[in-house]
């Protein structure tokens, strides 16, 4: 009799774990590693019903989801979306990401010259391990009624907003400042001394800037306050944040820098040890078509590199970005090409004696 | 029967040293060794303690250390100096629910994450903050302040932040004082002052240094407070570690900044219970 | 001459309670008072008044003849040694005996020389420099008393000191006390709850109950003489009857207890009338034990019963004797031994003379 009871205990057990491997098989999680308001819960809905996969995702920024990759040596996500300029520089150096297979994503839904780029930028040893997703750029977001002098990364130093500008002590900005110095970073990439030349002269400037500065910014929201507050009247900052501070005052804005906004993409690529790539294709392939692209647009207010997607972006949001980007000022964006491993610690150094300066 | 007892006691302890060698001591060794490895080239590593002599040969890293070091001191001092009071009130002066009462609110601030507390600090301190407000409201101030983003700032939130410490340490000993000794030095003719110096102060020492050793390495060892309120020259030295291991990919160099932290702190601290003729074991006994 | 210490109409009142009630009292100087009350009874309130810890609701505290209600404690030219001590562990023995003359601000020769003299005083010579928790409970002690000698102080105020030390040492303090007293010729308040302490040491005790002094004499008095019925039945051992009062002639009563028994016994000029409901406290040691009911012929009240424990304690051995009615009464065998015979359960007969029945009315229910 116990017997029995038991043999049935074990049956309906073995029965079960059966039963829950072969959900696993059809079924994955899919573990995204990427940015606010680019996994909306909408979208994931969606994903989900289609399916059968479920979403979990974690929000993170570039040098934290290279620097949680690189812990695990690639492990503990399935799908990353660091910028296309993070991806060659920490493949070589720590070998977190696997190569992409093309043949499992829809080719046809990208934007082909984004496609091309971002394929070129994160080639290593001749395999390609990132496709675009959610481009944008970085620039100026300036209060025009109360700083309308600022056009240009340095004119943050002019005495007009003394005291009431801010920008982030990091990359972005020394390249920012680099060009409207007259210099080209870019170029010198592959020249680490050249390099190491330019920066210095971005650490003078930017020291001998400190005084304008009310306080360097850490993080979106921070930067949100300070300039809502009136406290800051211009500063660095993403185009998203110009335009969404824009929405609640029509003064605030963001502008393109005379001498370029900095541009970005941010892509798709696999963690060397992903467990679930068919379901990080998938998800690829689903929110590369234009309506749910539409969708990641409106919740992450870039734009993304899905072809004809923007026929169903919202009109406020096309207005502000004519507005911001003139012709002129689109093919004055500066694309970030890969960074060369190594350029990180010239930066680092910059970075911290200009934060240590009186 | 000995056997049996050296069994039982190495079972109990199996479970501590493989939580102190698994969480602690491994750790620490494997960040040892990351900090003696030295990048000579894309992927490749030597052996070499070049990220120790970086943290020598860079003044901006020392002297962010010492920086760091002296701003928490003086958090700590600022911290005993106000939790003192507090703390003989809490234990000396106040009964019953009063006590309990005040006990509980130095313990308020931790029902809310640091993040949060941090935040509250910015509102209030910020130039179109709740102070700036308040001070051009009652015309005390022309025009609005700004009191965010300074080292008054920093130094404001790790006191804030290292109260409870203080005071828990401070009441538990000061609780333990018999108040009766407290009026047998009134009664032998002390006066306020002399009882402090004399009988206060000595009794409470273990509870001051623990307290201090306490929220010293809790102040040197704060990232979100120094970085949130801090202005645009107080760089912390947990920044520093941040910035190489996260921002800057370089985990030797912050490994060998966490080791040089871990070092000095243990050397202030030994340091200071020399020069105040304190030692760990009567601290902690 | 003027009294050391002197209390007028002193009263405190906590909120609604009365914690000592118009208490009146004087102390000459070199003598030793001791204040006797169960606890809770206000002696420690009148203590800390005394110190200063406490402000008196009304009346006065004088001290050599000078009100010192405005004087801070920390200025009275009294002293107290504490319950617990209250020695500062934190300092060596030489620190906390010349803590007060460093407070009145002696040079350090002074201060050495003093401390050395005390410790000499209290037999305690050459261990200036030894921590506190290094001594006996003895010896912290007479630290304790010197720690406030050294100030010469009016006053010294002990506030059951020997509460925590164990029966042994406490009987040796008692003696110690005493010596201590005389030798350094101060006056000493003393509270204490234990009667014994009191009866030994003090030249004058208060008895305290309520807040109220009940009697203030010397310990012979408060032990043969108790005036009030609280007296008679705090200050030693007694055995008590309660019962309604049949006859009254001069001070002599008759009352029959609650179980008819008749009992004489003296009112000593209380007032008594007949059908009062009375208390009768008789020492254990005013019955006299006899084999033969004949030997009991010269005392008014004579009782038959047997022996229903003994309580052997050397000098001071008692038994427990049974009555008719089932009560227990304690009566000390005489010293010389003739009963040192007498097992459980043998017949013996007892009696007392009305003189040392003392007669109370009953407390009031």
């Amino acid at each position: 009799m116990v017997d029995q009871k038991n043999l049935k205990i074990a049956a309906t057990a073995v029965a079960f774990s059966v039963a829950a491997l072969a959900q696993t098989a059809s079924a994955d999680t899919l573990r995204l590693l990427t940015w606010g308001g680019y996994a909306p819960a909408d979208v994931v809905e969606l994903f989900e019903k289609e399916f059968d996969h479920t979403v979990k995702v974690t929000k993170s920024n570039n040098e934290e989801m290279v620097a949680k990759l690189r812990a695990t040596g690639g492990g503990g996500f399935d799908l990353a979306q660091p910028s296309q300029d993070r991806i060659a520089g920490p493949q070589a150096e720590f070998g977190i990401y696997k190569p992409m297979d093309l043949s499992k994503i829809d080719g046809g839904q990208f934007i082909t010259s984004m496609l091309e780029a971002t394929k070129a930028n994160t080639t290593v040893d001749g395999d390609i391990y990132g496709v675009p997703h959610v481009w944008g750029t970085s620039g100026l977001v300036v209060d025009t009624a109360k700083a309308p002098s600022v056009q240009d990364y340095t004119d943050l130093c002019s005495d007009a907003v003394a005291g009431k500008v801010s920008y982030r002590l990091k990359r972005p900005t020394l390249i920012g400042f680099a060009f409207s110095m007259g210099l080209d970073p870019f170029a010198a990439y592959g020249d680490e001394a050249a390099y190491a030349d330019i920066m210095g002269q971005v650490e003078a400037k930017l020291i001998d800037c400190k005084a304008n500065v009310k306080t360097y910014w850490g993080g979106g929201d921070e930067l949100m306050g300070l300039v809502r507050s009136g406290e800051v009247v211009a500063s660095m900052a993403w185009d998203t944040g110009g335009w969404k501070l824009n929405a609640d005052n029509a003064d605030i804005t963001f502008v393109a820098p005379a001498a370029g906004a900095l541009g970005w993409i941010d892509t798709f690529v696999l963690p060397a040890k992903g467990k679930a790539d068919d379901a990080a294709y998938d998800w690829i392939n689903f929110v590369m078509q234009p309506e749910i692209a539409a969708m990641i647009t409106a919740a992450a207010g870039n734009f993304t590199a899905s072809q004809g997607a923007d026929a169903f972006a919202s009109d406020e949001l096309k207005a502000r970005y004519q507005a911001s980007f003139s012709p002129a000022a689109v093919d004055n964006i500066k694309w970030y090409p890969p960074v060369p491993a190594g350029l990180e610690t010239i930066e680092g150094g910059v970075l911290d004696r200009v934060k240590a300066a009186k | 029967m000995r056997a049996e007892a050296k069994l039982g006691l190495a079972l109990l302890l199996t479970p501590l040293l493989l939580w102190l060698s698994l969480l602690i001591i491994i750790p620490h060794i494997n960040m040892l060794f990351i900090a003696l490895r030295e990048r000579v080239a894309v992927a490749t590593y030597e052996t070499s303690p070049a990220n120790f002599l970086t943290f020598f040969r860079e003044p901006l890293y020392m002297w962010t250390f010492v920086r760091t070091a002296l701003m928490s001191v003086m958090a700590t001092v600022i911290t005993l100096v106000i939790a003192f009071p507090v703390s003989y009130y809490i234990a000396k002066i106040a009964k019953g629910r009063r006590k309990s009462g005040l006990f509980l609110l130095c313990l308020v601030p931790f029902w809310v994450s640091e993040l949060v507390r941090t935040f509250g600090w910015m509102i209030l301190l910020r130039e179109t903050g709740v102070v700036s407000n308040v001070l051009q409201y009652l015309g005390l101030v022309q025009g609005p302040v700004e009191m965010l983003y300074n080292d008054a700032a920093i130094m404001v939130g790790l006191v804030y932040t290292s109260m409870l410490f203080m005071v828990v340490p401070l009441v538990t000993t000061m609780e333990s004082l018999d108040d009766a000794v407290i009026e047998a030095g009134y009664d032998l003719g002390g006066s306020g002052p002399s009882i402090l110096r004399e009988i206060i102060i000595p009794h409470a020492t273990p509870g001051i240094v623990s307290g201090s050793i306490v929220v010293f390495m809790l102040s040197l060892g704060n990232y979100l407070t120094p970085t949130m309120l801090g202005g645009k020259e107080s760089l912390w030295f947990t920044e520093l570690i941040y910035s190489q291991f996260i921002v800057r990919f370089n985990w030797e160099l912050g490994a060998a900044f966490g080791f040089m932290l871990l070092i000095l702190s243990s050397v202030i601290v030994w340091g200071m219970l020399r020069l105040t003729g304190q030692t760990l074991e009567k601290t902690m006994g | 001459m003027i009294p050391d210490l002197e209390c007028v109409d002193l009263k405190k009142q906590f909120g609604e309670t009365t914690a000592v009630d118009s208490v009146n009292f004087s102390v000459p100087p070199g003598s030793f008072f001791s204040i006797l009350g169960p606890s809770g009874c206000g002696k420690t309130t009148i203590m800390r008044m005394i110190a200063g810890f406490l402000e008196p609701s009304s009346g006065d505290i004088q001290i050599k003849g000078k009100s010192v209600l405005d004087v801070a404690p920390n200025k009275r030219p009294v002293n107290m040694v504490f319950q617990h001590l209250a020695l500062f562990p934190m300092m060596t023995i030489a620190g906390n005996i010349g803590y007060g003359l460093r407070r009145a601000g002696l040079n350090k020769a002074e201060i050495d020389r003093k401390v050395g003299d005390a410790l000499e005083r209290i037999g305690l010579p050459g261990i200036g420099n030894r921590k506190i928790d290094e001594l006996s409970g003895g010896q912290k002690q007479r630290v304790a008393i010197a720690r406030c000698m050294v100030l010469e102080p009016d006053v010294l105020l002990l506030d059951e000191p020997l509460g925590a030390l164990d029966l042994k040492l406490r009987e040796h303090m008692k003696v110690e006390l005493k010596a201590l007293q005389t030798a350094f010729d101060t006056t000493f308040v003393y509270i204490t709850h234990d009667q014994s302490e009191a009866l030994v040491m003090s030249d004058q005790i208060a008895v305290m109950n309520h807040g109220q002094f009940e009697q203030m004499g010397s310990a012979r008095d408060l032990y043969y003489r108790p005036e009030t019925r609280f007296v008679a039945g705090f200050v030693g051992d007694s055995n008590r009857w309660s019962g309604k009062v049949e006859r009254v002639q001069g001070s002599e009563v008759e009352l029959r207890t609650e179980r008819g028994m008749l009992i004489r016994g003296n009112s000593h000029g209380r007032s008594l009338a007949v059908g009062d409901a009375v208390d009768s406290f008789v020492r254990p040691e005013a019955i006299v034990v006899a084999g033969k009911a004949s030997d009991l012929d010269q005392f008014d009240t004579r009782i038959s019963g047997e022996v229903s424990s003994l309580l052997f304690n050397g000098a001071a051995s008692r038994i427990l004797v049974r009555d008719d009615q089932g009560d227990e009464i304690e009566v000390t065998l005489p010293q010389s031994g003739e009963y040192a015979s007498l097992s459980r359960g043998d017949a013996v007969h007892i009696g007392w003379s009305g003189e040392q029945s003392n007669c109370f009315a009953a407390e009031a229910s």
